[in-house]
């Protein structure tokens, strides 16, 4: 009952028009950004964050995640027309996307895809309708151990999938732990890291190493080369992006399995859309009778990542309204932004702000259908910005970057910082460091700190406050598990075979 | 040679990091590690500067350790130079700011880019560097008033 009223007083302030207006401004963007190869949805998102800031939070939050699952849909454009995902989550479309294109039909790849995002998308959303509430209250019996431990499961499961070495996963994940300690301690008003400037008291900007690490160091490891790839040509009219009855009943099943992978995966921190939809493919390869076909340009290798990378986007979102604990960069952006907006990203927002919560769930599926038409019948009109020539492109990102961070605090300062976290991005990209873990780190560091302060001022320094209660004892072990997989021989080859998935 | 630049990335960035665990250790000492009412500023930061120290020290061992392999990616510095050279353009134009206000200095990083990175004629690469900066004039402080840096010549 609670659920219905929820999603009704959420529709309420969905349907208002300028809500409309923004999660369409914000799936238009996200399928935008989700085309462009090498801008991704935590660049966009960060870059369009400081812009926000006069909008009201729930519109706010519906264009911000409208760019976050409308850039799963407008991925797979790029890999079926140029083979080269638009987006990480849309990679293994390319198997038999870009093979469907070059037999000819590219427009029921095109079609199936938008019809596969569609329903895993709505899928998704109905998940986290159906399972964000109760989380959240149960997590309602938290305190600060607990919080603590979430947060070190949290960033254990992020360590785990984020790269090849978890060694530089787990150093990327503290430097992010170090930034966010820099400014005055508002426990003791010390003042720490802040190297005699008076610009750092206050700390490092989220919103300046968001920018600097994703979507200049993202920009500049694009600029490396002059190269231009060939585009496949895109049937015109909607009939022909249409898949057949036949098509439509050969991904009976991959609709399901990308559905229920991808929100399934979705809630799990760090796994990712990327790893989902190679579930999914995977899972779809080996229940098929005609697997040997898989790769030449099989419309259900299309259909099951591409549902399952739009499924996730609604799984991400349970443990990031409910628990205030993002899996991914992207999710860590929008839990900074939620801050940023006044809002404490936890078990109590979906309580004490039902319109921001359940104004998005609402929004969510209006997105999704939105992004169907916008999908269908305007896909050759999309697949023209894949012909905008990329030295128009990248200044005009990095103009906006620039614009992004001077509007957030007026300081010359910060964009010389900007600079550093440009550069600090593109050494990282190079060393093969992961960006989430730092990134998560960053947005997590400030509350995992207080968290276990307030802790251990509750047992008067004792340490075993940590281990001496059962929910935070699990999931410290757990964490603990996690970071040892890497040990195992058998778990730790698995772990490789979803990271090379994800590269 | 090539493959012992890729293995060289791993120690610098691990003596690096290091060095940076060794420096918040070094500053964590000077804060409270624990107050009257619990743990203090210098708590947090000394074990995860610890964990640094460690944790670095490994990868650092680690590329020590590891025989350079076919699997390991060639550094290519042509392109790690183009890289460089976008990225000091962007600082120029950043520390041009206070000078010659956004839209010039804009103007400027963009002909650049257009015209050296992209080997574009002059021409057009004036074009597109007047065009864009008057697009971000005209959208952003004249359409949604949004305060651009200002230079000596008041715009």
């Amino acid at each position: 009952m609670d659920i219905i009223s929820g999603l009704w007083n959420g529709f309420a302030v969905a349907l208002v028009p300028i809500n409309l207006w923004w999660c369409f401004v914000g799936v238009f963007l996200g399928t935008v950004v989700g085309i462009m190869p090498g801008l991704g949805p935590p660049a966009t998102i960060a870059m369009l964050l400081p812009l926000t800031f006069q909008m009201a939070p729930a519109s706010a939050m519906i264009m911000l995640s409208g760019i976050y699952y409308g850039a799963k849909y407008g991925g797979s454009t790029t890999s079926i027309l140029l083979n080269v995902p638009g987006e990480s989550a849309s990679v293994v479309t390319c198997l038999d996307g870009y093979q469907m294109a070059r037999k000819g039909r590219a427009g029921a790849a095109l079609g199936i895809a938008a019809i596969a995002s569609f329903i895993a998308g709505t899928v998704g959303v109905l998940g986290l309708m159906l399972v964000a509430p109760p989380l959240a209250k149960f997590a309602l019996s938290f305190s600060s151990p607990e919080y603590f431990a979430l947060m070190v499961l949290g960033l254990a499961m992020v360590v785990l999938l984020a790269g090849r070495s978890m060694l530089k996963a787990l150093l990327a994940m503290l430097v992010g732990l170090w930034i966010a300690t820099m400014g005055t301690d508002l426990f003791s008003s010390t003042s720490r890291f802040t190297f005699g400037n008076m610009e750092m008291l206050d700390g490092i900007d989220f919103v300046v190493v968001a920018i600097g690490i994703f979507a200049l160091g993202e920009v500049f490891c694009n600029m490396e080369t002059r190269e231009a790839a060939q585009v496949l040509p895109v049937p015109k009219g909607l009939r022909n992006l249409l898949p057949t009855m036949q098509d439509m009943k050969d991904c009976r099943f991959a609709f399901i399995n990308g559905s229920l992978v991808g929100f399934i995966t979705g809630v799990l921190p760090g796994a990712g859309s990327t790893i989902a939809s190679f579930i999914s493919y995977g899972i779809e390869k080996a229940v098929s009778k005609r697997r040997e076909l898989f790769g030449t340009g099989i419309i259900e290798g299309v259909a099951a990542p591409e549902g399952a990378n739009n499924s996730e986007t609604g799984g991400a979102l349970v443990p990031l309204l409910t628990l205030g604990i993002p899996g991914s960069g992207t999710t860590a952006i929008l839990l900074a932004a939620l801050v940023l907006w006044g809002f404490k990203p936890g078990p109590l927002l979906i309580q004490e702000h039902p319109d921001l919560f359940w104004g998005l769930v609402a929004s969510m599926y209006i997105g999704n259908v939105m992004l169907l038409v916008l999908n269908l019948p305007l896909v050759p009109v999309f697949a023209q910005l894949l012909r905008l020539p990329v030295h128009i492109l990248y200044p005009l990102i990095f103009g906006i970057s620039i614009v992004g961070v001077y509007t957030v605090s007026g300081s010359l300062f910060d964009l010389s910082m900007l600079m550093a976290f440009g550069l600090l991005g593109y050494l990282m990209r190079k060393l093969d460091y992961p960006a989430a873990p730092m990134v998560l780190g960053l947005v997590l560091g400030d509350a995992m700190e207080r968290a276990l302060r307030q802790s251990l001022m509750m047992s008067q320094g004792d340490l075993m406050i940590l281990v001496g209660r059962p929910i935070s004892a699990v999931m410290l072990g757990l964490a603990l598990l996690v970071l040892l997989v890497p040990v195992f021989g058998r778990l730790n080859r698995l772990r490789l075979q979803a990271i090379e998935s994800e590269e | 040679m090539e493959e012992k630049s890729q293995k060289s990335g791993d120690l610098w960035s691990g003596l690096a990091l290091a060095a940076l665990g060794v420096y918040i250790v070094a500053e964590a000492r000077q804060w409270d590690y624990l107050a009257p009412e619990g743990p203090g500023a210098g708590f947090f930061p000394l074990w995860y500067g610890v964990a640094m120290i460690v944790l670095s020290l490994a990868l650092v061992v680690s590329s020590v350790l590891r025989k350079a392999s076919a699997a390991d990616t060639a550094v290519d510095w042509q392109r790690v130079l183009r890289a460089f050279l976008s990225w000091l353009a962007l600082v120029v134009c950043v520390a041009l700011l206070k000078v010659l206000g956004f839209v010039l200095s804009y103007a400027l990083f963009t002909f650049c880019v257009v015209a050296i990175m992209y080997a574009r004629p002059l021409k057009s690469a004036a074009l597109i560097a007047v065009t864009s900066a008057a697009g971000f004039y005209l959208i952003f402080p004249t359409a949604l008033g949004v305060e651009l840096p200002v230079g000596v010549f008041g715009f």
